[in-house]
């Protein structure tokens, strides 16, 4: 049967191959999703300090360290006994900088990574208004990379369509930009923020910090409200036949985040703006059980001690292939939204039954590539909004940081959603060094290969039974693995969860 | 109108974060929309032909791109090199690409190209020295391009722009520097390859907590005013213009923030300058030694 191999799949994050086969009708009845990079950042973490921890696993991802960060400072405070201690100054600061991180990551998704599949920028640089000046110019010198080459064929939006998309892609490289300023203001600079640390935040509030905060998180909110957010409808009325493609396993996990109050040590049961849970397609609420993780090797470069072995015979992918219940579970804007849609979350809800209505689609239709898009950008405008609100909450003469002792042993975990999904972060310590140090990353979650019992990964099973109209220009393969956002960097880790019982791990400090 | 010269950039990602390349999308001076759609300098346009994160292409139009540049352009490419070259194991721990339905490991590719570019910017600590992926116990042999071109025989003129991840301006004002004045001169460069104009100066020297620390006064916990020394500081073996260059258009920077500079921009990332929140002992500095031969840093 004929095969489709996509390496490199570009406008992700990091190395990725994608290989799709194909029976005679276009149809895909196999897909394997391959992460193709391995760094072993666990292992180089042995031995150091626990607290740099929060520094180095920020390198994991240059497009989302402020999660991991994130993640390493809650597992730490876990393990230092802080976790109900963190000051109120110290849990906002933590909000608003990981908060601009996910405004930054959505416009980043959706425009830069994601527009070239439905826009036309060949055909925006022949119009005549004043706005398309600077890209005609470009058009004219002849050399049209990196728009050029590219898939030839499905770009249908119509004019108007297309000259708000192409003109927001350029006005989003600024706005993308303008997060990340704002990530700085609290965060000392990004990408790679000098912050979030175990015990709280470094930096301190003031008022015109404050006030320039907020007025630019409303500058983003309005994006997000007046650009954003239309420019996914105008996708997703263009491209209506994507509310069919891309469906995948049905079963949806999420962490939630954004600590609304620090006072339980059990991050799993703590009250977060988006919460923690399971769902599926019955859309019914389930409270998180993080024993009910596991992860699988068979099919991935590692041995079955751990060591990496891009030789091993049948395995595809530096990726592992984590589990929940045993089953595939997709991770991500989608999974947070049906989450926190099936928990009741008024503000999602409200949001999600606008959207849908102006649609004219259901509930079900949302399972699917476009249901992604829709996700993430509802995701930006409710975390806009907050960034507004929980900014004026700070209080400028109040602590933002803990101190704590440092334990010679101790185990923590931190669970915290990026904007990809679920990450978990576990630390052991002993002497008073990382004994050992474990990462799930979302991508690890959704671009999994298959596991033991040959169960497909969130991505593989979103390419299953899609359909493939053109083998020479297979829009539809990286339109569908382009909607989960893959970010592979952070995917390939060698977590040995042999070694990590996380059921009896100590989550409580 | 003059002609426009194209100058074809090849943006090589190998065991990185992306970090460097989100961290040049935040150019303020020229915006990242200048850059990629209008000439850097009047006449100069800075043709990206290649780079995973951004380009429309993807799969084998993508990898054509790379043989295609190679050969239609007299003058060659610049490298751009982001990230360290993991060698273990016959260098299947990055691979990008296929040739015969085999996956093209990184360190072919980065042969080839380096091989044949015009010039090799080293972007990022990882592709300057080695950076996170070479800490110890380096799992996968990574090195720096520079070493990995020293170990094949390679003499590609190079410039580092080292940072975890690189400042914009250092970047942007590189590629600037190169198109203005060609490759820079052996004066304009410290021992290490990187401009003196960015890396010249001791952030000790110019960090605004300096009085701070004269005067005494030390943070002895994090969030504290006062001079961060005592809780980790690696600004006095630190060389970037960070304290008034500052990050993200110049809203603020790693000690501004209260939080101590980690050394990011120097070769002994992140094993010198372990563990962060400690007092750093200098005398490890003096250990770290340039192998002229190798252009690897360690420490003896």
């Amino acid at each position: 049967m004929p095969k489709i191999v996509i390496d490199p799949m570009t406008r992700i994050e990091g190395h990725m191959k994608i290989e799709v086969t194909l029976d005679s009708s276009g149809t895909i009845v196999d897909a394997r999703s391959s992460g193709v990079l391995y760094r072993g950042i666990e292992l180089i973490l042995r031995g150091r300090d626990p607290r740099d921890a929060a520094r180095i696993t920020q390198r994991v991802c240059g497009v989302c360290p402020v999660p991991h960060g994130t993640a390493s400072a809650l597992c730490l405070d876990a393990a230092f006994g802080i976790s109900d201690k963190i000051p109120e100054n110290g849990l906002i600061l933590r909000n608003l900088i990981l908060g601009s991180e996910y405004v930054h990551n959505h416009i980043l998704h959706f425009y830069h990574l994601c527009s070239l599949d439905y826009a036309d920028v060949v055909r925006a640089a022949s119009y005549p208004e004043n706005d398309f000046e600077a890209l005609r110019q470009f058009a004219s010198r002849g050399e049209l990379a990196p728009f050029l080459p590219r898939y030839v064929g499905d770009y249908r939006l119509n004019d108007d369509d297309n000259k708000a998309l192409v003109l927001h892609y350029i006005q989003a490289l600024e706005m993308r930009r303008k997060a990340h300023d704002m990530l700085a203001l609290f965060g000392g600079r990004t990408p790679i923020q000098a912050g979030i640390v175990p015990g709280g935040v470094t930096s301190r509030p003031t008022t015109e910090k404050m006030v320039s905060f907020y007025w630019r998180a409303r500058e983003l909110y309005d994006f997000v409200v007046n650009a954003y957010l239309p420019d996914v409808l105008r996708v997703a009325k263009a491209y209506s036949d994507y509310f069919g493609i891309g469906a995948g396993c049905g079963n949806f996990i999420t962490f939630g985040f954004f600590d609304l109050d620090g006072s339980k040590p059990d991050y799993a049961r703590r009250k977060r703006l988006l919460v923690q849970g399971t769902t599926n397609k019955s859309l019914k609420h389930e409270e998180l059980d993080l024993s009910q993780i596991c992860e699988a090797i068979r099919y991935s470069w590692y041995d079955d001690d751990g060591t990496p072995n891009p030789q091993k015979e049948g395995a595809y992918s530096f990726i592992k292939a984590p589990r929940y219940k045993g089953l595939t579970h997709e991770v991500g804007p989608l999974a947070r939204l049906l989450v926190n849609y099936a928990s009741g979350n008024e503000s999602v809800r409200k949001e999600l039954k606008a959207v849908m209505s102006e649609l004219s689609i259901g509930i079900d239709e949302m399972f699917s590539v476009m249901g992604r898009h829709i996700a993430r950008a509802i995701e930006a405008k409710v975390i806009a909004e907050a960034l507004c609100e929980w900014v004026l909450k700070l209080s400028p003469d109040e602590p933002t940081f803990v101190p704590y002792e440092l334990p010679s042993d101790a185990e923590g975990i931190g669970i915290v959603d990026a904007p990809r999904g679920c990450l978990m972060h576990h630390v052991r310590i002993e002497n008073s060094v990382i004994a050992n140090y474990s990462i799930i990353s979302p991508t690890t979650w959704n671009g999994s290969p298959m596991d033991d019992n040959g169960q497909h990964g969130a991505i593989e099973a979103a390419l299953i039974g899609a359909k493939v109209r053109d083998w020479e220009n297979p829009e539809e393969i990286v339109r569908i693995v382009r909607s989960f956002d893959p970010c592979l960097a952070c995917a390939v880790h060698m977590t040995n969860l042999k070694g990590m019982p996380i059921g009896e791990v100590k989550v409580f400090a | 109108m003059e002609k426009v010269v194209e100058i074809p950039v090849i943006w090589l990602q190998g065991a990185t974060c992306t970090g460097c390349s989100i961290s040049v999308l935040n150019s303020v001076r020229p915006s990242i929309a200048n850059l990629l759609l209008e000439e850097l300098l009047p006449g100069k346009h800075i043709n990206l032909r290649f780079h995973m994160t951004i380009m429309a292409g993807s799969g084998e139009i993508a990898m054509e791109i790379i043989r295609e540049t190679k050969g239609s352009f007299p003058n060659g490419y610049l490298l751009v090199m982001e990230g360290a070259i993991p060698t273990a194991n016959n260098g299947l721990f990055c691979t990008i690409g296929e040739r015969d339905g085999k996956p093209t490991p990184l360190t072919e590719l980065a042969k080839e190209l380096a091989g044949n570019a015009m010039a090799v910017v080293a972007l990022g600590t990882c592709a300057s020295f080695g950076g996170i992926p070479s800490g110890r116990p380096n799992p996968t042999g990574a090195m720096s391009i520079v070493e990995f071109m020293r170990l094949n025989g390679i003499d590609t003129p190079f410039v580092r722009v080292p940072g975890c991840p690189a400042h914009p301006d250092w970047f942007v004002g590189t590629c600037a520097h190169i198109m203005l004045y060609g490759l820079p001169k052996a004066e304009e460069l410290d021992e290490l390859g990187r401009l003196k104009l960015f890396y010249g100066k001791l952030i000790h020297d110019n960090c605004p907590r300096r009085g701070y620390f004269d005067t005494g006064r030390m943070a002895h916990k994090l969030s504290d005013e006062g001079c961060l020394y005592e809780v980790g500081c690696k600004g006095y073996v630190t060389f970037s213009d960070c304290p008034y260059r500052k990050w993200n258009g110049g809203i603020n920077w790693c000690i501004d923030n209260g939080h101590p500079c980690i050394g990011c921009c120097e070769p002994g990332f992140p094993d010198v300058m372990s563990p962060l929140y400690e007092r750093f002992f200098e005398e490890r500095l003096p250990k770290l030694k340039l192998d002229e031969a190798t252009g690897k840093l360690t420490l003896s």
